[in-house]
């Protein structure tokens, strides 16, 4: 089965378009109209929308839910899959799911820790890891087979991506994990917010190295910063994230009144930058409770009208 | 020096307070002592290197037990002191007695003079 | 060794109301060496719970005996006659010896007065921490000596996630992650070409998941 746009994102990374992706956070609810609003803000401007899989071990509207919503309005929906909810029962189970119902971007992360989120009495489940998750996508569809070897009647059809996040430590394996990922099946990698451009184009330079950007197709990931709250924040207590001091300093250095503006022009200015490096196949947007914002940058950024194919 | 201390206060000499065990310092209480405290040298002074400070560690953790079973870990108190400071030791000694008469008795006595037929078990 | 920590005094106040007669039993291997249900702390407890009961106004009729093991018939049978004299035993064992003692003498209530955590090692004096989670199919010759079932909070056998920061777990600034240390010890041998092998998906049938697990040895039987 398809959905009106199934495959767009695949197709635009294939013709070499600069691909635009963005986030979309389900609600902590039952209502699939915040999923319809957010949708119609992002589909003119977007090759392909994520929806996040109980990020931050936050229970939310399952990501499966709202990509089929999605799909239904004309979008081409990411499926996030972590491994942290999941065995491989059920994992491999819901992506024949996600396939039968013309999901055909999925993809594979290992998810915060519970202790982050709602429920931190939760058990984790890690029966397989994100490697292990692509490995087993890629089997599924090259092969028709299961993980226990079994046939598939009825082949998935999935364009596989992962994440990688080049300001966690240790900093000199990072481009190795990616390639790790890529040899395991990745065909696309969306990259954690980037504020430090300088130390994501050392990474990427890693990453031409190993010629990763030869076999997948890398989206930097961008978010605007709304606040000098926000920034500190996100330096502070979110795990892997990498904001250079200037930038806060930026931010603290505007009335308030125009720290959006300013984040804003952080962000187009970050988006500039990685778009001159090598390697790099687009931009992954992820503006979190903000999804309003990415018409204004992609328009500014000179990326819309997105091809349509 | 003859300087005067609480007749209420009975003395049991240790060769050091490293010495002393924390279940030394519970029985006391179990035994009906309203208070306890241990009185060492002074810190970096100690004749076994270090006896007084494990001494202050156990003090420390014989007060959590002593808070939980309902006796209070602030009837026990560790003071440390140079051996010929009789001025002191008397000073310390007056300071305690003063603090457990306002503390007032030990609790398992309280419980005893009001339900005395309660306690057939007794003490070991 | 198996670590435990006691649980909290109120808790096993509550645990034992329902009994006059108790007999506290100690353990002289892992929570001995983890300090919390040896000799030592059987006699603190049993010393606390005496003083609380008399507040009751309660009996305090509190018996103390240390087993070598709590977890081998051998010793566990030292104990037969003993329990005649006590209404039930609040065992400072771990979960294995609570449930033994248990098994041998199931007229007795077997109370559990610490909460099992983990097996794990002394690190330094009263520092203790987990090292191995029992899977079933040890791995440690390939992740250069340091456990990733155990070490990881997310078990990752393809690490690290990225979460890490400055050597330490997005959990807790105080774990290390535990792929940061295998990279390092790598890296010291010479090699982080091993990293670049994918590790295939795991068995955990041989773990806790593929249900309660025995071993047996016939020629050992008597």
């Amino acid at each position: 089965m398809t959905l009106p746009a199934t495959g767009n994102l695949e197709k635009a990374l294939a013709s070499g378009h600069f691909a635009v992706t963005a986030e979309c956070g389900p609600p902590r609810g039952a209502d699939p109209d915040v999923i319809r609003r957010k949708g119609n803000v992002l589909k003119e401007y977007t090759d392909a929308v994520n929806v996040t899989d109980n990020q931050t071990a936050v229970v939310r509207m399952s990501s499966m839910a709202s990509c089929v919503i999605l799909g239904e309005m004309g979008i081409d929906p990411v499926l996030q899959m972590t491994v942290r909810d999941r065995n491989r029962i059920a994992l491999q189970s819901d992506v024949l799911g996600a396939s039968a119902l013309g999901i055909r971007n999925i993809l594979c992360l290992s998810g915060d820790h519970q202790s982050f989120g709602d429920h931190p009495g939760a058990k984790n489940v890690h029966d397989l890891d994100s490697v292990q998750l692509i490995d087993t996508l890629r089997i599924m569809r090259d092969e028709s087979k299961f993980l226990s070897g079994q046939e598939i009647k009825g082949r998935p059809d999935i364009f596989i991506g992962c994440v990688e996040n080049p300001f966690a430590d240790p900093f000199d394996i990072r481009a190795m994990r990616l390639a790790k990922k890529v040899r395991a099946g990745a065909q696309f990698v969306q990259t954690q917010c980037v504020f430090n451009v300088e130390k994501f184009t050392q990474w990427m330079g890693m990453v031409r190295d190993l010629r990763i950007h030869e076999k997948a197709f890398v989206l930097a990931g961008i978010t605007p910063l709304k606040s000098p709250a926000m920034a500190r924040y996100m330096k502070n207590s979110v795990p892997g994230m990498d904001v250079p001091d200037l930038l806060i300093e930026r931010m603290e250095s505007v009335p308030k009144e125009r720290y959006r503006d300013e984040g804003v022009a952080i962000c187009l200015e970050t988006v500039e930058a990685v778009r001159n490096i090598e390697g790099i196949a687009g931009i992954h947007i992820m503006a979190i409770e903000w999804e309003d914002i990415v018409p204004e940058i992609v328009k500014k950024a000179g990326l819309f009208p997105c091809p349509s194919l | 020096m003859r300087l005067s201390y609480p007749a209420s206060i009975r003395i049991i000499k240790m060769p050091c307070t490293g010495r002393v065990d924390t279940i030394h310092i519970l029985e006391a209480f179990q035994s009906g002592a309203d208070g306890v405290c241990l009185v060492g040298c002074l810190e970096g002074d100690c004749h076994f290197i270090a006896g007084n400070i494990r001494a202050g560690k156990r003090v420390r953790y014989a007060r959590v037990l002593l808070d939980e079973a309902g006796i209070g870990g602030n009837r026990l108190e560790m003071y440390n002191l140079s051996a010929s400071d009789g001025r002191k030791f008397a000073q310390f000694m007056r300071e305690m007695t003063e603090k457990i008469i306002g503390l007032g008795p030990n609790p398992i006595k309280t419980v005893r003079r009001l339900a005395p037929d309660a306690l057939r078990g007794g003490l070991h | 060794m198996i670590v435990a920590d006691r649980k909290p005094f109120d808790e096993i106040m509550k645990m034992i109301a329902p009994y006059e007669r108790i007999l506290l039993l100690g353990c002289n291997e892992c929570v001995t060496v983890c300090a919390v249900g040896g000799t030592k702390e059987t006699a603190l407890l049993a010393s606390q719970i005496r003083m609380k009961r008399q507040m009751e106004g309660r009996a305090a009729d509190v018996g103390e005996r240390t087993l070598e093991r709590q977890c081998d018939p051998e010793y566990a049978n030292t104990l037969a006659g003993a329990l005649d004299d006590y209404d039930a035993v609040l065992s400072l064992a771990c979960g294995c010896g609570v449930q033994f003692i248990s098994e041998s003498y199931p007229g007795v209530p077997v109370l559990p007065a610490v909460n099992t955590r983990f097996m794990g090692v002394t690190v330094e004096a009263g520092v203790w921490a987990e090292r191995c989670q029992g899977c079933g199919n040890c791995v440690l010759d390939r992740t250069c000596g340091i456990c990733p079932v155990a070490r990881c909070a997310k078990s990752i056998m393809n690490g690290p996630c990225g979460g890490s920061h400055g050597g330490a777990c997005e959990v807790n600034d105080d774990i290390p992650c535990a792929w940061q240390l295998i990279i390092d010890r790598l890296k010291a041998k010479g090699g982080l070409q091993a990293y670049s092998d994918i590790e295939k998906a795991r068995d955990w049938s041989t773990s806790r998941d593929g249900g309660p697990r025995k071993r047996i040895r016939e020629d050992m039987a008597l």
